[in-house]
């Protein structure tokens, strides 16, 4: 019963890529592979050069792929890993399953240094609360914002990787006195999404004043949507930076053209389809520079970012803190 | 009752496989996600209470869905007025949602900016707010009822109309007719149909921390997600979705023991005609009831609709794609829980005393993790092909195995009704084999295999289940999509997709339901 089936599906699903070519596999997050997303450029552009057939394979988010990578072990396709970021690189580097990029990273356009020997970023971004650009007394920091009665939506930390980042911005800007923190912010948040497109999705119908964002998401409607209307809030104590990165799998059947490919990801043919599919700042600053709009964005004035260990180590504590205060 | 069982069969002996296939390929996911564990930390404090609220939750929105289905379903049967048929199928319709869009419909009504809030302010009420433990609640109601009553009406279908002539020649009023005739049958019909629900309920992830406004709204599944997703605790994962089996399965052995009463005996096929509640107040709570479960069941959808339909010509092609896609799925699905749904019921149908225990493994298949069953498929199918070459295939297969409960609830006792009143007229004749499929059951439950059918293809189109762990990026199924554009700023084509979702779903479940009612 089940044969006719499979047949069908099988069919239905095998592309016709019966080409030479070597095939280099990268895994990468859902958003990154979609029609709107940087995927389809990159693929041109790095096949232009590459005289292979660049395979893109979506797995969920940054921490899904992760899984993806560890359930499947060496025997995974994979060859290059693309969109962990800072928060899962101490995980990945524990598996073992990941080889030095060894090459020589060029000068990054990054708020912080970058001496990784593993992982190489490709774009990152500022977390920030966005909210309408009409709204009046929009809290400047931590403390302002669990003082008023702004009402926020976040990401959980157990699910998503802007709600982790949110916890370890706290973290970082805080220290010990985080869960002093969520307590206030307590009676400010409306309630918590399992990822960030139904916090963002609350935001927009809505049903809260700001919601855990980044500082580019502003550049998105403006750019793509010529709407004006969303600005994200500056905080004084800084703000937690996301970094994006890639690396190559030890098992790799390509390992040369994983290097290339991780070479190709900081040069401008990659770098300049980075703002306005990603949205988010590329790595290295392409020749002609961000695309008009990315001016009106907030600059922060500080960058905050624990290193790969730091963050780990603190995760656990910082779970257990954000929990305990949220769930009075 | 005759106990003289009729022999299996072929259909029957294919349903006894099929219910211990779906128990068997549960373990052996789990089993294979077990295996693939690098050591865990077992399970918490946290993922106690987890558990805890999850079976609240879980329990009060089966409870509010029956209890409130009851007197809906009961008006739906004693009325007659035109349009009632497209209602009832109408009503069904937020069932087939995908919750994400069921949520942001709820949202568009009982929301900070909703319709209701817009009114409460206007006439100077404070506005209240959906988050919390009611909402949760709030939108398990508005997912489950419609379930809750077609089960029911099927119910009140099953008290042959000779019952009701009985009872007005009686002159029983409405409180006797309800102690003689519909008590029983409720008792028949209410708990299996709660547990149903409950049973869905305690998979529910995205709804219940989305609506539950933090982290005390922790459901399993989200113990289960994180385990999987950051923690790479995959015993525990595992150790979790088996808690949630063990559950399950209690539960269903009670309340289909408990369900296990005399039913009406056979009638004549008459349409049911009621001589009572004809009073102008009885007429009047009907009325109102009615209307306010349209209201409640149809506002949400309609603002989906609204919201989604002005968006829909510009939407990206690769959403067209997916939603052929979709189909295609929903149509491998529903076939494959057409044919288990029958087998299975005609198994039950026969093994008098097994029926409940038929019943109970298909209902493990839904208290089953769908990110435990993922997964353990993932690791098995990656040991031999590329998983994403099978996505298609294993999506209708994940999702057919999840609808099947709903098709066996409805199946089964009508199998089982048919092969009481007609068993032994067919057994004289000597009426067996395909002709006595072809000439007795499936004329009788045709109704029955039409709304399985529909449910199936409806939930597979809407749903996530598994697509997400093995699709690549050509092969997204139209709710994977949604996801996309939702996750790429796109709130506007995501409106437009969830739009065509609903529309698609529906159109299929109208489709079925109608074939399977068409002059029966």
């Amino acid at each position: 019963m089940r044969y006719p089936i499979l047949a069908a599906g099988l069919l239905a699903v095998t592309p016709a890529s019966a080409q030479d070519l070597p095939v280099l596999t990268v895994y990468t997050y859902d958003s990154f592979v979609a029609d709107w997303g940087p995927g389809p450029a990159i693929e041109a552009a790095f096949e232009e050069v590459c005289a292979c057939d660049l395979q893109f394979v979506a797995a969920g988010d940054g921490a899904a792929l992760l899984g993806r990578v560890r359930l499947e072990g060496a025997r995974s396709d994979a060859d290059v890993v693309l969109g962990l970021d800072t928060n899962l690189i101490a995980a990945a580097n524990d598996t073992g399953l990941f080889a030095p990029h060894s090459l020589q990273t060029p000068a990054l356009d990054m708020p912080v240094d970058w001496t990784d020997a593993t992982f190489l970023p490709y774009d990152w971004g500022y977390f920030a609360f966005v909210h309408n650009a009409d709204m009046e007394n929009v809290p400047t920091d931590f403390r302002a914002l669990g003082a008023s009665d702004t009402t926020i939506v976040i990401q959980d930390p157990r699910s998503s990787t802007p709600g982790l980042g949110l916890l370890m911005w706290v973290k970082a800007a805080y220290g010990d006195e985080a869960p002093a923190i969520w307590e206030a912010l307590a009676d400010n948040v409306v309630t918590v999404t399992p990822g960030w497109s139904e916090a963002y999705g609350l935001f927009l119908e809505g049903e809260a004043d700001m919601v855990l964002s980044y500082t580019t998401s502003p550049a998105y409607h403006l750019i793509a949507e010529e709407d004006p209307s969303k600005s994200a809030a500056a905080f004084t104590e800084g703000h937690y930076l996301q970094v994006e990165v890639a690396g190559k799998l030890a098992s790799s059947d390509q390992p040369e053209l994983a290097t290339a490919f991780l070479d190709f990801m900081l040069t401008d043919a990659f770098q300049t389809v980075i703002p306005t599919t990603n949205w988010m700042y590329p790595a290295v600053m392409p020749e002609g520079g961000l695309p008009e709009g990315f001016e009106t964005l907030i600059e922060p004035d500080q960058a905050l970012l624990l290193s790969p260990d730091a963050a780990a180590e603190a995760r656990e504590l910082a779970l257990d803190e954000w929990l305990t205060a949220l769930s009075r | 009752m005759a106990d003289r069982a009729q022999p299996l069969g072929l259909a029957g002996w294919a349903g006894i496989a099929a219910a211990v296939a779906i128990p068997a390929l549960i373990a052996v996911t789990a089993i294979a996600v077990i295996l693939s564990a690098e050591g865990g930390r077992g399970l918490s404090a946290a993922d106690w209470s987890a558990i805890r609220f999850t079976l609240w939750q879980a329990l009060l929105s089966a409870l509010i869905s029956v209890g409130l289905a009851i007197p809906v379903a009961r008006a739906l049967a004693r009325r007659r007025f035109w349009g009632r048929e497209a209602l009832i199928t109408l009503l069904g319709a937020p069932f087939l949602l995908p919750v994400i869009v069921a949520v942001f419909g709820l949202l568009a009504i009982f929301g900070r900016n909703g319709l209701l809030n817009t009114a409460l302010v206007a006439i100077g009420v404070e506005p209240i707010s959906i988050f919390g433990l009611h909402g949760v609640v709030l939108a398990h109601v508005f997912l489950n009822l419609p379930l809750a009553t077609r089960l029911l009406l099927q119910g009140w279908q099953t008290i042959p109309a000779e019952r009701f002539r009985l009872a007005a020649s009686l002159n029983m009023g409405p409180g006797a007719l309800f102690r003689h005739l519909e008590i029983p049958m409720l008792i028949r019909a209410a708990p299996p149909a709660a547990l149903v629900i409950f049973v869905i309920c305690t998979t529910s992830f995205a709804v219940a921390l989305t609506l539950g406004g933090g982290p005390r709204a922790t459901t399993v599944e989200l113990a289960i997600f994180q385990a999987l997703r950051f923690d790479f605790d995959l015993s525990r994962a595992a150790m979790l979705s088996v808690v949630q089996l063990v559950i399950t399965g209690i539960m269903a052995l009670v309340a289909l023991k408990v369900a296990r009463t005399p039913d009406f005996g056979m009638g004549l096929d008459r349409p049911a005609k009621r001589w009572d509640a004809d009073d102008l107040p009885r007429r009047m709570l009907d009325c109102i009831l009615i209307v306010g479960a349209a209201l409640f069941l149809i506002a949400p959808m309609a603002a989906v609709f609204v919201r989604g339909a002005a968006n829909i010509m510009g939407l990206p092609d690769v959403v067209w794609t997916s939603a052929g896609r979709s189909l295609l799925v929903a149509a491998l699905s529903t076939l494959l829980v057409v044919c288990a749904a029958y087998f299975m019921a005609a198994a039950a149908a026969r093994l008098r005393n097994g029926a409940a225990w038929i019943e109970s493994a298909g209902l493990l298949a839904i208290s089953a993790s769908p990110l435990v069953l993922g997964t353990g498929l993932f690791v098995i199918v990656f040991q031999f092909v590329d998983p994403a070459r099978l996505a298609l295939p294993v999506t209708a297969l994940v999702n057919a195995i999840v609808t099947l409960p709903f098709a066996l609830r409805v199946l089964i006792p009508a199998v089982r009704d048919a092969d009481i009143s007609f068993g032994p007229l067919a057994d004289s004749l000597n009426l067996v084999g395909w002709a006595r499929v072809r000439l007795l059951t499936l004329p009788r439950i045709r109704k029955q295999l039409g709304f399985s059918a529909g449910l199936a293809a409806a939930l597979s189109m809407g749903d996530l289940g598994v697509i997400a762990l093995f699709a690549d990026p050509e092969s997204a199924t139209l709710p994977l999509q949604l996801y996309r554009l939702m996750g790429a700023y796109r709130m506007d084509d995501a409106a437009g997709a969830s739009m065509l979702l609903l529309c698609l779903s529906f159109f299929l479940f109208w489709a079925c339901d109608w074939g399977g009612r068409r002059g029966a």
